[in-house]
């Protein structure tokens, strides 16, 4: 007697449990299948390249009408099933009811659609199947603009395809970054930047809020108010079980149908396999561990033992020529370490996670080819100890002892291309150091080898020393700190020529050792990028130090000190008496006149400051900045005012001053000081910009210090008029901002490029100076703002998380 | 375990941290990566700096007054520098944190 067996759903996994039930036991079932889509079987993870044009549907039938009839299938195609009975063992169809022995439940996943208004007009859709992709197809022949919700593998996948087919792309994204389940930040840049090239645009941190349009979807609202035109919106943000038939059913539901390790549902005639299951708590939307399901499925039904076990799965992205590889864990645990390998010259990153001697995770971009390699050691948990240091260059480098980069740089061919950008090959180098070059600059100069990026530094001076042995010094260039091999200097001019505009393009094209940085390199990154490009990077807190994250000097105690800016070192009776109610209200022990004209509120609780400053604010002053590495004070003194002996009004020039520079970011920080005259009294020749006002007009100098060292500064010009001497100041300013090692205080900067260099810039090239200007100003329309004014608004990132002192105690 | 929710992981600043305030004293928890996410005592064993306003890179942290580098999985400073910070169990499940209360519970009474 044969068993009836109905199944629900042709998908990915139903088909495979009707496979292996065939093959293995041609005879012994009856088999029904239900199809809500009006056809059998295909591989719908090749819908994509049918979107793209790559395959055509036929092409990805994996069963057909002969086949069902051969194996004796009765196929209920385009009907759903819409109940089942469990008292009377029947499912019901439109065609009427069917009887069964055993059911299988393989309804799969529905599309998830966001609740904005407009998701329902016609012109929004979603990627699921046959249907959508046909409708996808039929968009794209009209042209026009779509917008992809969401840029994970289905999004993506949509993205490209109709970008192949002639749309504008744009997708939008929540997340920081790409796929952030599947990569971290550097492979999610890599995939970013692919993407670009083929001009698809893409959107991070971007929120949907409205689908616009009359009778048709005509374009997307954003939450930051853009509006983008879209001709066609996918929502591909993510998928939900299928589980309505199963909970209608009264079969113990979760967030999917769930099962035991048999498949089996609360109801012992019932399976249920694929996207649909909810297994212990895991859900699935990769086809692997289906198909690992759909063979212990039809062992079970023709009574074998079998049971289910997840297993790490593996993520590829079916977009030609983005080649992402992620598997296992690389997020979250105890105990855990990175190993980072990046080629910028070839935009290959890859990072592998260890934990306890083996491999639990991996990510790559650019070059995958080791891909399943490391997924077998990761799923056969292989002790990987031994090859450690090798173990990112992949099995090629396996079993060969270990290397160390110098005699695998002696082992190198002649004909192995050390420089990529000039085609320069080992041998080449080798000969010139025959030929008398015998550093790095000379190598430079004679074969332009590491003088174009410059990331090929490091190896062109393991070749000087392979050839040279104990005669070659390695040059004492410091460079940033462990994370990378180059110097600030090659930094700023790399992030400048190549138009590195994030700290993800830094970390790649500069060969960054560690996934992002440390406390060394990444204040300094954030620093050179926001200089650099003010409109396009937006300044990261993170990378700050403390003082600059929360905007107040940390004390020694763990408090913090709150210096409010007093312009020029004028102040009035009202901000007085603010500053004395605050004060009070917080309790401030210390109230102190700094060396810097203002007062100086220490000892501030932490949780507090976001209050203090708010009642600063209403009394009309703003941050000091006395954390910053920015603008700090301008010390002036009475001036013409008051002063018998003042010449210009250094008071009111001091103010300007202050006015103009303040909120701005600086490689170290910025003093200012105008004196009335040549008895200085506001003590301007040791400050980085000091003025002094004579009848003739301004003596501007600069690169003075009084900290740890002394220095008088050194006269830059003499200005006519007040405006010039704001003008020489600015420009100064912005010539150090752009130029200066992060943590070089003026003084120190001019030493390295000489005064002359700086004079010719700022005081000669009047078309520089009025760029300098300019650029200073742009960057000013960005950071010319108080960020206690910001920050008061946020007071929750001031508080505890949560407080569990106040738990009752369990 | 016992796990206690103690909020949103969108609470914690990406490659930051937000301060617990528990029996044992305030805890570190710190976010690394998208979904990476650790708890640590917030004092600093060198000279009790606040962990929680230090920088936060790989899956370490710096101190803010003496750069003192400690690795969050271990608790273990680096370098030459010797010292070491209580971990504490913490998980991430459907977006919000947990940590382990019951090893709170166990700290304090040791
Ligand atoms: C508050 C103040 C002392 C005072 O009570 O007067 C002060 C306090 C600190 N100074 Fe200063 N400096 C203060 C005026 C000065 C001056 C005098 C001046 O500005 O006219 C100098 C010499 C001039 C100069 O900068 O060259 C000065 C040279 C330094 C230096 C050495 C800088 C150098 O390049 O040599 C440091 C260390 C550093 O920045 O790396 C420093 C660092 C510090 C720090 C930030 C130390 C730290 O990292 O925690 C102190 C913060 C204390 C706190 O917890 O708030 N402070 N410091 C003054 C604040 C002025 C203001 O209103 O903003
Ligand atoms: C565009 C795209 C690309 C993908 N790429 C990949 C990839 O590269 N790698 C990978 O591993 N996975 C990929 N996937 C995911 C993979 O396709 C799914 O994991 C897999 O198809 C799920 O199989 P399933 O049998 O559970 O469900 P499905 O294949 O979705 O099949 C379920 C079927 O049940 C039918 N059904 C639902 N309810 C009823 C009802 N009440 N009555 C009758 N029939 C019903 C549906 O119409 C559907 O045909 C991709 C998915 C898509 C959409
Ligand atoms: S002189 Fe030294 S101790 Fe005094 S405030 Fe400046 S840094 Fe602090
Ligand atoms: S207190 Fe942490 S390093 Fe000094």
């Amino acid at each position: 007697m044969k068993q009836k067996l109905v199944v629900i759903g042709a998908g990915m996994a139903s088909g495979r449990v009707l496979e292996h039930l065939t093959d293995a036991e041609p005879d012994n079932w009856d088999i029904t299948l239900f199809n809500a889509e009006p056809r059998g079987n295909y591989n719908r993870i090749m819908l994509s390249p049918v979107l793209s044009g790559e395959k055509t549907y036929e092409e990805i039938i994996t069963h057909d009408a002969d086949w069902y009839a051969a194996r004796g299938v009765t196929c209920r195609f385009g009907e759903a099933v819409t109940a089942i009975n469990r008292d009377t063992k029947t499912v019901h169809g439109a065609g009427g009811d069917v009887p069964y022995e055993k059911l299988v439940i393989a309804t799969g996943s529905a599309p998830f659609i966001i609740p904005v208004s407009g998701k329902d007009l016609p012109g929004v859709i979603t990627y699921r199947d046959l249907d959508d992709t046909n409708a996808m197809v039929e968009a794209a022949g009209k042209g026009g603009s779509a917008v992809v919700i969401r840029g994970g593998l289905l999004g993506l996948e949509a993205a490209a395809g109709l970008s192949l087919r002639g749309m504008d792309v744009t997708v939008l994204h929540l997340n920081g970054h790409l796929m952030e389940r599947q990569l971290d930040e550097s492979a999610g840049y890599l995939l970013r930047r692919d993407l670009e090239k083929r001009g698809i645009t893409i959107k991070t941190q971007a929120s949907t809020k409205a689908i616009l349009g009359k009778d048709r979807a005509e374009a997307v609202l954003l939450e930051s108010d853009e509006i983008l035109p879209a001709d066609l919106v996918v929502m591909a943000v993510g998928i939900r079980p299928e589980i309505r038939l199963a909970t209608d059913a009264g079969l113990s539901v979760a967030r999917g149908i769930e099962i035991d390790a048999q498949m089996m549902t609360s109801d012992p005639d019932i399976f249920a396999v694929g996207e649909c299951v909810d297994f212990n708590g895991h859900l699935f939307g990769l086809v692997a561990p289906l198909y690992d399901q759909a063979k212990v499925l039809a062992q079970t039904l023709m009574g074998d033992p079998a049971a289910f076990v997840v297993k790490d799965i593996a993520t590829k992205l079916k977009v030609t020529g983005c080649d992402l590889f992620s598997a296992g864990d690389f997020a979250e645990g105890e105990g855990r370490e990175d190993i980072v390998f990046r080629d910028p010259a070839r935009g290959i990153y890859k990072r592998l996670v260890l934990e306890d001697d083996r491999l639990i995770g991996a990510v790559m971009y650019g070059d995958t080819a080791d891909g399943n390699w490391f997924f077998g050691l990761i799923k056969d948990g292989t002790d990987i100890e031994e090859m450690r240091e090798t173990l990112i260059f992949g099995p090629a480098y396996q079993g060969g002892g270990q290397t160390d980069p110098l005699s695998a740089v002696a082992a190198l061919p002649p004909e192995a291309e050390i420089c990529g950008c000039n085609g320069i090959c080992k041998g080449q180098i080798v000969e010139a150091i025959a030929a008398g070059a015998t550093d790095l600059g000379a190598i430079k100069a004679t074969t332009k080898a590491s003088a174009s990026c410059g990331t090929c530094t490091g190896l062109v001076e393991q070749v000087l020393q392979v050839t040279l042995g104990d005669s070659f010094q390695m040059p004492t260039a410091q460079p940033i700190c462990g994370c990378c091999d180059l110097t600030h200097e090659d930094v700023r001019r790399l992030i400048k020529s190549q138009e590195m505009k994030s700290q993800e393009a830094v970390w790649q094209e500069l060969g960054w050792k560690t996934r992002n940085g440390c406390h060394v390199c990444r204040p300094a990154v954030n620093f050179y990028l926001l200089a650099d490009w003010p409109v396009e990077y937006l300044d990261d807190p993170q990378s700050r130090f403390v003082n600059e994250r929360k905007h107040a000097n940390i004390q020694k105690d763990g408090t913090f000190s709150v210096v409010p800016r007093m312009w020029g070192g004028i102040t009035t009776a009202d901000e007085l008496r603010a500053i004395a109610d605050a004060a009070d209200k917080y309790n401030v022990p210390t109230v102190k006149v700094t060396g810097g004209q203002r007062i100086d509120l220490l000892g501030v609780k932490g949780a507090d400051l976001p209050f203090i400053w708010d009642d600063l604010n209403k009394a009309g002053m703003v941050s000091g900045h006395a954390y910053s590495k920015g603008l700090r004070t301008v010390k002036t003194c009475v001036g013409t005012d008051h002063c018998r002996f003042g010449t210009q009004d250094s008071t009111g020039l001091g103010i300007k001053l202050e006015k103009l520079l303040w909120g701005s970011w600086t490689p170290h920080k910025v003093k200012l000081a105008v004196s009335g005259c040549p008895r200085n009294c506001a003590e301007a020749t040791c400050k980085d910009v000091g003025i002094i006002c004579v009848d003739s007009g301004y003596q501007v100098s600069v690169a003075g210090a009084a900290g740890m060292d002394l220095k008088e500064t050194e006269g830059l010009a003499v200005a006519a008029t007040e405006q010039e001497a704001i003008d020489l100041t600015v420009a100064f300013v912005q010539l150090y901002r752009e130029n200066a090692k992060y943590l070089d205080r003026a003084y120190k900067w001019v030493a390295k490029v000489g005064l002359d260099w700086v004079k010719e810039r700022v005081v000669d090239d009047l078309d520089e100076r009025k760029r300098l200007i300019a650029a200073f100003d742009l960057s000013q329309s960005i950071y010319r703002k108080d960020p206690w004014a910001e920050h008061a608004q946020q007071v929750e990132r001031y508080q505890p998380l949560a407080d569990l002192t106040l738990e009752a105690a369990e | 375990m016992s796990w206690i929710d103690i909020g949103a992981i969108d609470e914690v600043p990406l490659r930051g941290a937000r301060v617990l305030k528990t029996n044992v004293g305030c805890v570190a928890v710190f976010r690394t990566g998208p979904d990476e996410v650790f708890a640590v005592s917030d004092t600093c064993p060198h000279k009790g700096g606040p962990l929680s306003d230090g920088i936060v890179h790989g899956q370490s942290v710096t101190c803010p007054l003496h750069n003192w580098v400690f690795d969050l999985n271990t608790g273990q400073a680096q370098g030459a520098d010797a010292g070491h910070i209580a971990t504490y169990p913490v998980r991430v499940d459907a977006g919000r944190i947990q940590i382990d209360g019951s090893v709170l519970r166990q700290r304090s009474v040791a």
